[in-house]
């Protein structure tokens, strides 16, 4: 997954608390994070439910997350 | 994984430059960027020369030493591509430009851009055994799906949002494809759709098809350089969604000047077309930066292009850039008014997408970025009876009169009263 970061959440720290809350074991393939933004390509294991869990924990932050290959068409 | 020929080296990142067996698959294993068709180009050579193209098909399929595609069998064809190169004088003296091209990709068989690309993918997934041909879409390429599915044989599948109008679902609908209506948004229906693909054996054009798929978008740019006399424009303007389609004009160019297809001179500069209701690129260009801020809540009429997170945006930005080009955003007026002035000067009805091409180039020429004999082309994606509705209202009906001569000219109806004789007639009379 890719998870962008608003200016008002690049300092918080998701990626850690998504593999301490959750079941879930985290690995950054890319990124690119600035002072203000950014995005990271996020390999994520776990049971499916529990990435799903995950998942809603990173949107209801506000983060926004995105299937890793962005969008194609519409 | 399959046993490629010859030509066709295998898969590599873009991002990283790792390669990759060629498969139905579409991310780098290491660093999750995009995979693309690596070509070796000594072997492609002997076969991509002027008169061995020229002599090709009347299709974009003149071009398949440049695809991915080396079955004996015929590619799935519905005759896409080789669409008209228009002169456009009349818009052009309008904007100041002698040398105004428009490659009008609405006379594909669907009607739009999306079936060279599609035509690739339904080739490819059929002569690797795949059954299903699907995608996640609302509009154009569900469209291109639907058809190329059913000339294949494929089972054609299209997932949709579950609020998307009638008058959608039917155009697709009438090729008989498998449609999936899913609550939720298309943000969700996206997602689904990469999981559905991790999973099933289908072959989804905009996902595990990808590599494969996205090389048709060359062929327009191969085209219009064949049209103009194999020659390059100086500057060519670009619908962005994803910006997938920009970032396979760029390889184009540089697979046409390695093969030495067209006269040597300076790669055009590539510019980009967005409505400003959802312009991720267009922002981050004029931010001087190269990361994308999605666009959560698109609101354009250029439905067709509304992208919020486009997978190639950052590439788009650092394109554009090297070439010279821009990435411009134009408002919902200039849209509407972009797809009349295009349909009152040189009689083609484009599509909203159309529309924020033209307005695109109406602006910049206006600002003066052009000099009067510079060559420009313009893309031109999809056509206007796809989005008749956007422009409701805006089209004048006159009150009827009565059947008689004398009414007829009495209204004299736009002042055609004052227009003159045939040459011919004033000679004769």
């Amino acid at each position: 997954m890719t998870l962008h970061f608003s200016p008002e959440l690049v300092g918080e720290p998701v990626i850690h608390r998504l593999g301490h809350q959750f079941a879930l074991i985290t690995n950054i393939r890319r990124a690119d994070v600035s002072r203000d933004e950014g995005w990271v390509v996020l390999e994520v294991e776990g049971e499916a439910d529990e990435i799903e869990r995950g998942l809603r924990y990173c949107e209801a932050l506000g983060v926004r997350v995105d299937p890793v290959e962005g969008e194609l068409a519409v | 994984m399959t046993t490629a020929p010859a030509r066709i080296v295998g898969l590599r990142c873009r991002a990283c430059g790792r390669g990759a067996p060629l498969g139905p698959t579409h991310v780098c294993e290491l660093c999750f960027g995009p995979l693309e068709v690596a070509y070796d180009y000594t072997e492609v050579a002997p076969l991509a020369t002027r008169a061995a193209i020229e002599a090709g098909p009347t299709s974009m399929w003149r071009y398949r030493m440049l695809l991915p595609y080396e079955a004996e069998e015929a590619p799935v064809s519905l005759g896409e591509g080789l669409t008209p190169l228009v002169h456009a004088e009349r818009l052009g003296e309008q904007l100041g430009l002698r040398r105004l091209y428009l490659k009008n990709d609405s006379q594909n068989p669907t009607n739009s851009f999306k079936d060279r690309v599609v035509s690739v993918a339904a080739s490819w997934a059929r002569q690797q055994g795949f059954q299903v041909l699907a995608c996640a879409s609302t509009g154009n390429l569900a469209n291109a799906v639907a058809a190329y599915a059913a000339r294949s044989g494929l089972r054609g599948l299209v997932v949709i949002p579950d609020d998307l109008e009638p008058g959608k679902v039917a155009p697709t609908a009438v090729f008989d494809p498998v449609m999936v209506r899913v609550r939720g948004t298309y943000d969700d229906v996206n997602r689904l759709c990469s999981e559905l693909a991790d999973r099933m054996p289908w072959g989804f054009c905009n996902i595990n098809l990808r590599p494969f798929y996205s090389e048709g978008s060359k062929t327009l740019t191969f085209e219009t350089c064949e049209q103009l006399g194999w020659r390059m424009p100086d500057e060519i303007v670009i619908p962005v969604a994803s910006g997938c389609q920009f970032v396979k004009h760029a390889k184009a160019l540089d697979e046409l000047r390695q093969l030495e297809l067209v006269e040597p001179g300076r790669p055009p500069r590539l510019t980009g077309a967005q409505a400003r209701g959802c312009a991720p690129v267009a922002t981050a260009f004029e931010r001087g930066e190269t990361h994308i801020v999605p666009v959560r809540e698109p609101r354009t009429v250029a439905r067709s292009i509304a992208i919020g997170n486009p997978s190639d945006g950052s590439d788009v930005v650092r394109l554009a850039r090297a070439s010279g080009g821009v990435v411009t955003a134009v408002e919902e007026e200039e849209i509407l008014e972009g797809i009349e002035l295009l349909a009152r000067t040189e009689g083609i009805f484009t599509e909203t997408a159309g529309g924020v091409t033209v307005a695109v180039l109406a602006r910049l020429a206006r600002q003066g970025r052009w000099s009067r004999d510079a060559t420009v082309v313009a893309y031109i994606t999809g056509h206007g009876l796809k989005t008749v509705g956007a422009l409701e209202g805006r089209t004048r009906v006159p009150e009827p009169i009565p059947a008689r001569l004398r009414a007829v000219l009495a209204a004299d109806p736009g002042g055609l009263l004052e227009a003159g004789q045939p040459a011919a007639r004033r000679a004769a009379g």
